[in-house]
């Protein structure tokens, strides 16, 4: 089934009767080429470019919810490509390219809106950091603009600037950032790579992972055994658990980041804004709900929800930013678990066990990362070579102490991003 | 979240930082090795149950206190003095 201007036309004159299940429910075969454990955004898009790029569709994506019922449907939505440093800004810039060229390669609507992401700046210090980041993702080849005081004013008329603490002196804007419907992303991929001959498995959770003289065989499944040659672990939320299967501990703690979402509102706020400062960020989604967020809870959980501290200065932050939402109602809000790593930055390689492969560690940025991720992860399984635009997400790098990739500059160890 | 202190009783989670694992009590020595010292600093369990945290109460006595908890649930099942929460 494809998607068309004219099939919506032709369906809605003629009932609807016409839509079919966008993907199949098949039974699990006995053996694979190729399994991928985790059927989130990360484990369908890597199913996804097996296929299509690679020709590999004697695959696999083991899912042990529902396609669309993990971290893939519980984010911000946020897609952007604004890394300083050399690792990130290759690869981030990658998949920001993919996104670009999505809704055409997958035939489905993941509602790509590139209305532009704005991070706030507080000083001068703060104003020569902004405009350095916006210097090298120039020379990445992304887009930056720095606005002074009144060329934000002219875009965001309705923020305080003149705040005690944080007075805003301009922002750093990124018009090629965006926002993307989270949903719909993981369901085009699942339907991209089900077309291609990849069985999703729903309702099947790994048990155990098979593995014979340093070499993976398959995994135990509440569905039964399935031998493959090749295994894939994308379990972010989860990797610890999933990897222990393996006999693998991983430099990874699981951390809570909680999100909100207002009652719908008329067009308001037309882009993404971040306060770092406040520990802040929102955006409104095409439904009209200010979605907005803070920072972690700051201790380990798998909670999928967090504690009212958080809540009360995430509250704070945003009104202190943009008094006008003082009047909103918040609807929910959530948690997702996050897989942090010691230097904030995500793990994509080899493990030392022939055939399992790792892709795990997205702090709380995994979600622009879907295309980039699975694109480069399949690339990887596919030819065991690196992806050229991933070639620093290396496992040993904390134990080696080469190619920390430490975005924030506040060091290499848990609990510090 | 609230966090019973074993010198000040039970207080608001806001007047304690999070240190992380309870591993950091046991640093191996200087000499153990890379492997070692890769497993304290950097490779954890990171369970989905019961776990053993270290807080430090810096909004209070400054105590560092051994937390034994549930990731699953936020649930707080022990506190103890960090001092005798080596094992």
């Amino acid at each position: 089934m494809r998607f068309s201007g004219l099939r919506v036309l032709k369906e809605g004159l003629t009932g609807n009767k016409g839509w079919t299940a966008h993907w199949r429910d098949p039974e699990p075969k006995a053996e694979y080429d190729i399994v991928i454990i985790g059927g989130g955004g990360h484990g369908l898009s890597t199913a996804y470019y097996l296929a299509k790029e690679h020709g590999l569709t004697n695959v696999a994506v083991l899912e042990k919810g529902y396609i669309g019922g993990g971290n893939v449907g519980r984010n911000t939505t946020i897609v952007r490509a604004n890394y300083f440093l050399q690792g990130n800004s290759e690869f981030y810039s990658h998949s920001l390219k993919l996104w670009e060229g999505l809704e055409e390669d997958l035939n489905y609507n993941v509602m790509h809106s590139q209305r532009g992401i704005i991070n706030l700046f507080h000083s001068d210090g703060q104003r020569d950091a902004a405009a350095r980041r916006g210097n090298m993702m120039i020379s990445q080849g992304d887009d930056a603009i720095l606005l002074d005081r009144d060329a934000l004013r002219g875009m965001l008329p309705y923020l305080n600037y003149d705040d005690l603490r944080f007075p805003i002196y301009g922002g750093l804007y990124h018009p090629r950032g965006g926002t993307a419907r989270h949903d719909a992303v993981a369901w085009g991929y699942a339907r991209g790579a089900d077309q291609r001959g990849v069985d999703l498995i729903q309702n099947c959770e790994v048990t155990g992972i098979d593995i014979e003289n340093g070499a993976v065989r398959g995994v135990q499944t509440t569905r039964g055994v399935i031998r493959a040659r090749k295994v894939g672990i994308v379990v972010a939320g989860r990797s610890s658990q999933v990897a222990a299967m393996a006999g693998m501990r991983l430099p990874i703690e699981s951390h809570v980041l909680q999100a909100f979402v207002t009652e719908g509102l008329k067009p308001c706020i037309d882009h993404v804004v971040t306060f770092g400062m406040g520990h802040f960020y929102i955006s409104q989604s095409d439904k009209g709900g200010l979605v907005f967020g803070g920072d972690l809870d700051f201790y380990a959980s798998y909670a999928a929800r967090g504690n009212l501290p958080t809540v009360e200065s995430v509250m704070e932050a945003g009104v202190a930013l943009m008094p006008m939402i003082g009047k909103a109602r918040v609807l929910r809000s959530w948690g997702g678990i996050m897989d942090m790593s010691p230097d904030g930055s995500p793990i994509i390689d080899r493990t030392p066990i022939d055939g399992l492969y790792l892709n795990c560690g997205w702090n709380y940025g995994g979600f622009k990362a879907v295309p980039g991720s699975g694109n480069v992860f399949a690339h990887l399984m596919a030819t065991d070579r690196y992806h050229e635009n991933a070639t620093g997400f290396r496992l040993d790098r904390f134990r080696t102490g080469r190619g920390i990739i430490d975005e924030e500059g506040k060091g290499s160890q848990h609990n510090l991003h | 979240m609230r966090i019973t202190c074993p010198y000040c009783g039970e207080r608001d989670r806001r007047e304690f930082y999070y240190r992380g694992a309870a591993v950091d009590l046991d640093r191996p020595a200087p000499d153990a090795g890379p492997d070692a010292w890769d497993d304290f600093v950097y490779l954890r369990d990171n369970p989905a149950g019961e776990t053993r945290d270290l807080w430090y109460h810096e909004g209070g006595c400054g105590a560092w206190i051994v937390v034994t908890r549930n990731t699953l649930t936020h649930e707080i099942s022990a506190t103890e003095p960090a001092s005798g929460g080596k094992r």
